[in-house]
């Protein structure tokens, strides 16, 4: 437990809950987005450099913005003035009590917990890639192709009707 | 001795950190490089801003600024006193906090992909293994710093200034990345200054080994910096500011100081981005002949990096704006599919090369593939297009 790992989770922590309970749904995309960039850094810090700069490309540059424009496609520009709880509170807590228990169990039985941790491996980039591209290949290959389809369909989806 | 200029900045570094105990070593180092990237580069935004004033001014037949300073050139210390002491007008339907937010949001990502630009020989701020793809993925969160001030300013042509520049840019950062990845694959490393180093020495005909001249390198280049004028909002591609059609964009709402933020990210992201297209293509901070190496490789790379400066200026001086159709059928229809052939055709190259085939049957194959494609995409695109005398009816 080092300062840096402090900060990062104080962040990351303070801006999942401002997410959770700010009024205005903008704001809580923006939340969203610095609680991303704070795992982004978390992994940073775990020495993950891959997929934390991933991690950062794809849900601060991508999903993000995503969420910000279905927001704005979806609503009118005036800030809703709802309650912070929804009605399905309850079913809430009992999912997420739900989640943190596997989780718990999950890392319990972790070995790195157990034994002294082993050295941390160096990982490069190019071992990823030589992984992804040899050992994963197939499952590479399928992500890819479900992701064309997806964007084949939007493109249909989005396409004008010809008359 | 010129070795020693080569490393000036590296030895004077070293020996103001050797001056502080050991403790607080990395942090004076740390300090020290930022604040040596903030300075140079903030400086250069000025100087810059000048240049380009008088450099449109030529274009367009008159003087610039000619009137602070000996040849004007004390006119960004004039605008500075201006902006800091400007009203900052926060319109009274501005969400506050975001609008407050927006500007800082635009410069720090701006100044932080700096850190892995290798300036010169041995400086580099930070070296990490992903370096290109941190550079892509701080690039990444400018997006979402300028929708926070379009949608801030409660103003709908903010509003749609940022549409529009985000459209753009997820347009465009998609052929840019691409174009890219040509070199990542030939160099096969992620670190700017591996990509750096795979781009020394020289043909045996006198050329340096940079990649733009090679054919995927310089259709890849051409693709880099049409992308990166895109994604800089800068004309022919300024669609999220245009003046004439929606006043200013996502930063009407800006005034004084936080205007001239805005200003400096937008020039700030301009020459990182032209860093990064030294790095990847134009050889980094290695010199164009042999002979040159005396000259310190720091000055290399800032003397590409103005030349790239003065194209940028040239190019805003010389073309008209897009359209919004045009520009994301520019994007979708051309840019992809050049970027995506342009990746088979370094694949081909590495094939080739590696075979140990001679280098003009590779350079012959590779540059068939990129201008082949080119003319029968173009004639593709074109095919159906009657273009004609345009008639104005207003305007004549």
């Amino acid at each position: 437990m080092n300062i840096v790992f402090a900060i990062i989770a104080a962040v990351t922590i303070a801006a999942a809950v401002a997410a959770m309970s700010l009024r205005n749904l903008v704001h809580c995309a923006l939340a969203l987005a610095v609680a991303f960039a704070g795992i982004a850094a978390a992994y940073l810090q775990l020495g993950a450099q891959f997929v934390g700069f991933t991690q950062l490309l794809v849900y601060v540059g991508a999903v993000a913005i995503l969420v910000v424009f279905a927001i704005l496609l979806t609503r009118g520009s005036e800030p809703p003035q709802q309650t912070v709880l929804s009605s399905g509170w309850i079913t809430g807590i009992l999912v997420t009590i739900a989640v943190l228990g596997i989780l718990v169990f999950a890392i319990a039985k972790s070995s790195l917990i157990k034994g002294e941790a082993a050295a941390q491996p160096t990982l490069t980039v190019r071992q990823i890639g030589e992984a992804l591209m040899n050992k994963f290949v197939l499952p590479m290959e399928v992500i890819g192709l479900l992701l064309t389809a997806a964007l084949i369909g939007a493109v249909i989806i989005a396409m004008k009707e010809e008359k | 001795m010129a070795d020693d200029l080569d490393q000036i900045f590296v030895t004077i570094s070293h020996s103001i950190v050797g001056l502080f105990p050991e403790f607080w070593q990395p942090v004076v180092s740390a300090i020290l490089a930022i604040a040596a990237i903030i300075g140079v580069f903030a400086s250069l935004f000025a100087v810059t801003t000048v240049f380009e004033r008088k450099g449109l001014g030529r274009i367009q037949n008159r003087y610039g600024p000619n009137r602070v300073g000996p040849f004007g050139f004390l006119q960004p210390a004039a605008d500075g006193i201006k902006a800091l002491i400007k009203e900052d007008v926060v319109p009274r339907a501005a969400d506050k906090v975001v609008h407050f937010l927006a500007p800082l949001a635009v410069v720090v990502p701006a100044f932080l992909v700096y850190a892995v630009l290798p300036i010169g020989r041995n400086m580099v701020l930070v070296d990490f293994d992903a370096g290109v793809l941190f550079f892509f993925a701080i690039g990444a969160a400018t997006e979402l710093s300028v929708f926070m001030a379009g949608w801030s300013s409660r103003n709908k042509y903010s509003l749609l200034g940022a549409m529009r520049a985000i459209a753009q840019m997820i347009s465009y950062e998609i052929p840019l990345i691409l174009s890219a990845v040509t070199v990542i694959m030939i160099v096969g490393s992620l670190s700017t200054t591996q990509i750096v180093n795979a781009q020394a020495g020289y043909h045996s005909i006198g050329l340096p080994n940079w990649f733009v001249f090679t054919p995927w390198g310089f259709a890849g280049f051409v693709l880099f910096m049409i992308a990166a004028t895109a994604e800089t909002n800068r004309s022919p591609f300024d669609l999220p500011e245009g003046e004439s059609e929606i006043i200013a964009g996502y930063y009407i709402e800006y005034s004084g100081f936080k205007f001239a933020l805005f200003f400096l990210g937008e020039y700030m992201g301009m020459f990182a981005i032209s860093g990064l297209a030294i790095t990847l293509f134009l050889g980094g901070w290695h010199a164009p002949l042999a002979a040159l190496e005396v000259v310190p490789s720091w000055m290399w790379f800032f003397a590409k990096l103005l030349a790239i400066i003065f194209v940028f200026i040239w190019v805003r001086g010389t073309l008209p704006r897009l359209r919004m159709d045009q520009l994301m059928n520019f994007a979708w229809k051309f840019m992809l599919p050049m970027a995506l052939i342009n990746i088979i055709s370094a694949a081909v190259w590495h094939f080739m090369v590696r075979a140990g085939l001679p280098g003009y049957q590779c350079w012959l194959v590779g540059a068939a593939i990129v201008a082949g494609s080119y003319i029968l995409l173009g004639r593709g695109l074109m095919e159906g297009k009657k273009i004609e005398k345009r008639t104005y009816r207003f305007a004549e």
